[in-house]
């Protein structure tokens, strides 16, 4: 049976462009020059973003995240939005391995948010693991030697002469233990040694970390208990829907409150339009946008007994709405400007060096291609939503996340209260990939408890998540390279064309001055040129790599053919070179490039040597392409093998990923996952695409906007290459490599260049 | 009028009007939370109930339709967590997110009831209507090979 739920987009016959005059190709200049500088352009890459991702803490207490109980168990806190990647799981372990504490006896529980407790509690960047080794290791170092103090006095014997096993102190010259429950009150009594100060172990003594562990919550998953934010349930709680107005900068005219107020189950129908009291406003906001600074988007809460009550009364509800100037906005409309910028002089320099119009001019060979990425929606599979109670100026938040202390100040600013009055539970979130590093739903969802002051769960429905994303931003690069005699690569010329103001790209669009093959060519420019954009972009898994690393690597690729060269050879000319340093600033600060060839170079062979790419047999319709990556300080290199039919119709039948992360794999099982799942992201990803239409979204659902399926996904063989640097972050880096290295597979196997994504716009789809 | 549904071999009744989801009856008004909400139109999975043992997605499924039927839900697979399945979806360490993992299982249990020793393209037919956004497809290969190797499970 089929309930023919009405698609988001015909549910309310008011919802019509009332501008629906498309923006001319010559007029969008001329709004943004008019604009000066102040117009609504989504919201840029502010420094905000990255500071929630600081230095860690030097003076964490293991009392916050260590509890004893008499019997032995041992509770650990766990201290960060768990959204899939498996801190949950991973940061005990640190703290469990220096503890030498009994994994199998180890509870782990997630902590509120407390960041003077706990450090910082974000999920983002990939910078977990870096930023949480030592300190949670020196947490559950202090501790264990908070029980050997005790053990020892009791015994009266050093503490040199004890050691520490499976939640017991031993004393082997005696032959004497004691289980950490039977030391936990005495040791509590005691004031934790400095953190700094600690004796950590050799990792080759590593019995937890390193050792592959199950996903601390896995039975609760496969039985089914609440766990997620969807799953909150608060006495006397109300459900929440939230119509936002379709096109991004607009607000609500009117709305017939009244006949949805008479419908069944709703208690409350509100119109979002909240100009926060105090505070700050995002000033690089046209005004209509500045409100959405505060997390809220103009539009109509609907509030009922039920979400299915609340869900359905959308269907009555009646709209007028001022779309404002984002209803001029269509996606062929960006497409043709890009492709005029792209012909125009560039507006910003990221970088340039060696006279590159020279050196192409006599190149023995010159390459060109004009690659696209478009944007992209982030879909968790666990939409977004809050629950939230406001009750004698105190609010209660059960939260989905990625950045809770950075909501927590949002709503805070928006409902005008201090940040010390309010509590933030941590729900384990389905989903996060960089889309809840936004806290627009948290703020939504505190608003409405203190409007109508009664508990109430906020979910999106899917179709307001994906029209009301912040969107992976689009781009367009035209690339020019020259070749000697020699095919070796003399001069490199890239234009990013993308959204923004002149030089200033909107959040996650742009690019970083050092990308490879940057200062390892003899002549190099990489320039950008942005037009004005009315929508929220936004970070989405390896932001701004997702997209430039398929461009690079897939050019690249179009020179070792031009070439006639192996595309591993020369990617290992390229970083046998040494590399032109960045220039110093105006202050005198220099860019570092951070990256580092020999671990470049290292999974590049890995990769090349398991996956036998030196003996590959290309045959048609099957081949192999190769790419590799460097991004949140990680190396990875992939290969994928695919297969295309006659239809276009690509399988993907294996990939090989090589990576290194440093010297220390934290939990073999969830590293490898990130791998396999990054890979799946990237083949997500090339099929994907969202489009605008007089300012709408046109995407409404995972039917237009779809996930790689079961039958879809290739054999997936994950290689680390362990180097002398320290652990770091795994979220991210496996992604960027997977675009390229199958749509250079699809070139081995047909000949046929994909420089333009979603698939189907080449006439391919994953069979 | 309240409808009857049976619901994990319990038969409990629902004030709700007949064209409510059963997805929504089960969470907001039977308090299971298992079967999760993903997309509301059926192309997901993440909702994914058994009716009288058939994959069903309770999202597009109104109570009306299955008040006659046996419903089972990932808190009913088993008594405490010991099906096969939720057994091998442990031993691999199946979940990331989790979120769309109990549709993964139920969908799973209704391919196992009617094809104990599937072959990769059997798995490939059965679970292709579950979406994973983390990825987590290459596991639940694994687990299902698994778990129907091992002993039938009685309930």
């Amino acid at each position: 049976m089929h309930l023919n739920p009405t698609p988001h987009d015909s549910m309310h016959p008011a919802a019509k462009p009332l501008i629906s005059k498309p923006l001319s190709r010559r007029s969008f200049l001329q709004i943004s020059a008019l604009a000066g500088g102040g117009l609504a352009l989504g919201f840029f890459d502010l420094p905000l973003a990255r500071a929630q991702f600081g230095p860690p803490r030097a003076d964490l207490s293991p009392r916050a995240f260590i509890q004893i109980a008499p019997d032995g168990t041992i509770t650990l806190m766990a201290k960060s939005p768990e959204i899939g990647q498996g801190v949950k799981t991973m940061y005990p372990m640190m703290i469990a391995e220096e503890l030498d504490a009994d994994w199998s006896l180890v509870r782990v529980q997630q902590a509120d948010l407390d960041e003077s407790l706990y450090g910082g509690q974000s999920s983002g960047g990939s910078v977990g693991t870096q930023s949480n080794y030592l300190p949670l290791r020196r947490v559950g170092a202090a501790c264990r030697q908070m029980l050997v103090a005790v053990a020892a006095t009791r015994w009266a014997v050093p503490t040199s002469e004890c050691t520490t096993k499976l939640g017991r102190v031993i004393h082997t010259a005696s032959n004497r233990s004691i289980g950490y429950g039977d030391l936990a009150t005495d040791a509590a009594a005691l004031t934790p040694p400095a953190l700094d100060s600690v004796q950590l172990k050799d990792p080759k003594n590593f019995r937890i970390l390193g050792k592959p562990q199950a996903n601390v919550d896995n039975h609760a998953i496969v039985t089914g208990k609440p766990l997620f934010g969807i799953d909150v349930s608060v006495p006397g709680m109300l459900h929440a829907v939230i119509e936002k107005c379709p096109v991004y900068g607009g607000k609500v005219k009117s709305a017939d409150l009244d006949a949805i107020k008479k419908l069944p189950g709703v208690r409350h129908a509100l119109i979002l339009a909240p100009a926060p009291a105090t505070g700050e406003v995002d000033t690089t906001l046209e005004p209509g946008v500045a409100i959405v600074a505060t997390g809220i988007e103009p539009g109509v809460a609907i509030v009922a007994d039920t979400w299915w009550q609340a869900q359905s009364a959308r269907r009555a509800l009646k709209v007028e709405w001022d779309f404002g100037p984002g209803a001029n906005q269509n996606s062929a409309t960006f497409a043709a400007n890009a492709a005029d910028l792209l012909k125009a002089p560039p507006s910003g320099t990221l970088r340039g060096y060696g006279d590159v119009d020279a050196a192409i001019a006599s190149a023995a060979k010159v390459v060109e291609a004009t690659y696209f990425y478009p944007f992209l929606a982030h879909g968790t599979l666990e939409p977004m939503g809050t629950t939230a109670s406001f009750k004698d100026g105190k609010l209660e938040l059960w939260t989905t996340s990625q950045s809770p202390g950075g909501g927590r100040s949002q709503a805070a600013r928006a409902l005008n209260i201090q940040p010390s009055d309010i509590t933030v539970h941590l729900c384990r979130i389905g989903g996060g990939f960089g889309r809840r590093l936004q806290n627009d739903y948290l703020v939504e969802a505190a608003w409405l408890a203190k409007q109508i002051n009664v508990p109430v769960k906020l979910l999106w429905a899917r179709e307001d998540d994906i029209a009301h994303d912040a969107f992976r931003p689009a781009g367009w690069h035209s690339l020019r390279a020259g070749l000697d005699s020699q095919g070796r690569i003399v001069a490199w010329r890239q234009h990013l064309s993308t959204f923004g103001d002149g030089p200033r790209l909107v959040s996650a669009a742009g690019m970083d001055a050092t990308e490879f093959p940057s200062g390892r060519v003899p002549a190099y420019g990489l320039y950008t040129s942005a037009q004005p954009l009315i929508l929220r972009t936004g970070a989405l898994r390896a932001p701004g790599h997702n997209g430039y690393a398929f461009v690079i690597e897939a050019f690249l690729d179009e020179l070792a053919t031009a070439a006639g060269r192996d595309p591993v050879d020369l990617r290992m000319e390229l970083l046998a070179a040494a590399p032109i340093p960045m220039p110093a600033a105006a202050n005198g600060r220099r860019i570092a490039d951070s990256l580092n060839a020999d671990r470049l170079k290292g999974v590049l062979q890995l990769v090349a040597e398991k996956s036998n790419w030196a003996v590959r047999k290309p045959t048609p319709g099957r081949g192999m392409g190769i790419a590799f990556h460097y991004c949140h300080a990680g190396y990875f290199a992939e290969v994928a093998e695919v297969s295309v039919d006659s239809a276009n119709r690509i399988t993907v039948h294996h990939v090989w990923a090589a990576g290194d992360v440093g010297n220390q794999i934290m939990n073999p099982s969830g590293a490898e996952a990130q791998v396999q799942g990054s890979i799946l992201e990237g083949m997500s990803q090339m099929q994907q695409e969202i489009t605008l239409a007089d300012g709408h979204i046109q995407q409404t659902n995972f039917h237009q906007h779809p996930l790689v399926r079961f039958r879809q996904s290739p054999a997936i063989e994950v290689f680390w290459r362990l180097s002398e640097f320290g652990p770091t972050g795994l979220g991210e880096p496996a992604l960027p490599p997977i675009l390229p290295a199958i749509a250079n597979a699809v070139f081995a196997a047909t000949g046929k260049r994909i420089r333009t994504l979603p698939l189907a716009r080449n006439g391919f789809s994953f069979a | 009028m309240p409808l009857k549904l049976k619901i994990n071999n319990r038969t409990t009744s629902v004030d709700l009007p007949p064209d409510t989801p059963l997805l929504w009856a089960l969470r907001d008004t039977l308090d299971l939370k298992g079967a999760k909400y993903g997309c509301g139109m059926g192309v997901c999975g993440a909702c994914t109930v058994l009716v009288d043992g058939v994959a069903t997605r309770s999202c597009i499924t109104p109570i009306s339709a299955v008040a006659n039927s046996s419903i089972t839900t990932i808190e009913g697979l088993s008594l405490d967590g010991t099906h096969p399945l939720q057994l091998a979806w442990e031993q691999f360490d199946v979940p990331q997110c989790g979120y769309c993992q109990a549709g993964q299982i139920l969908t799973a249990a209704a391919l196992l009831a009617h094809t104990p020793h599937p072959t990769d393209a059997q798995i490939d037919t059965a679970m292709s209507g579950n979406l994973c956004r983390c990825g987590t497809y290459t596991r639940i290969r694994q687990a299902i090979h698994q778990a129907a190797a091992a002993p039938a499970h009685t309930k």
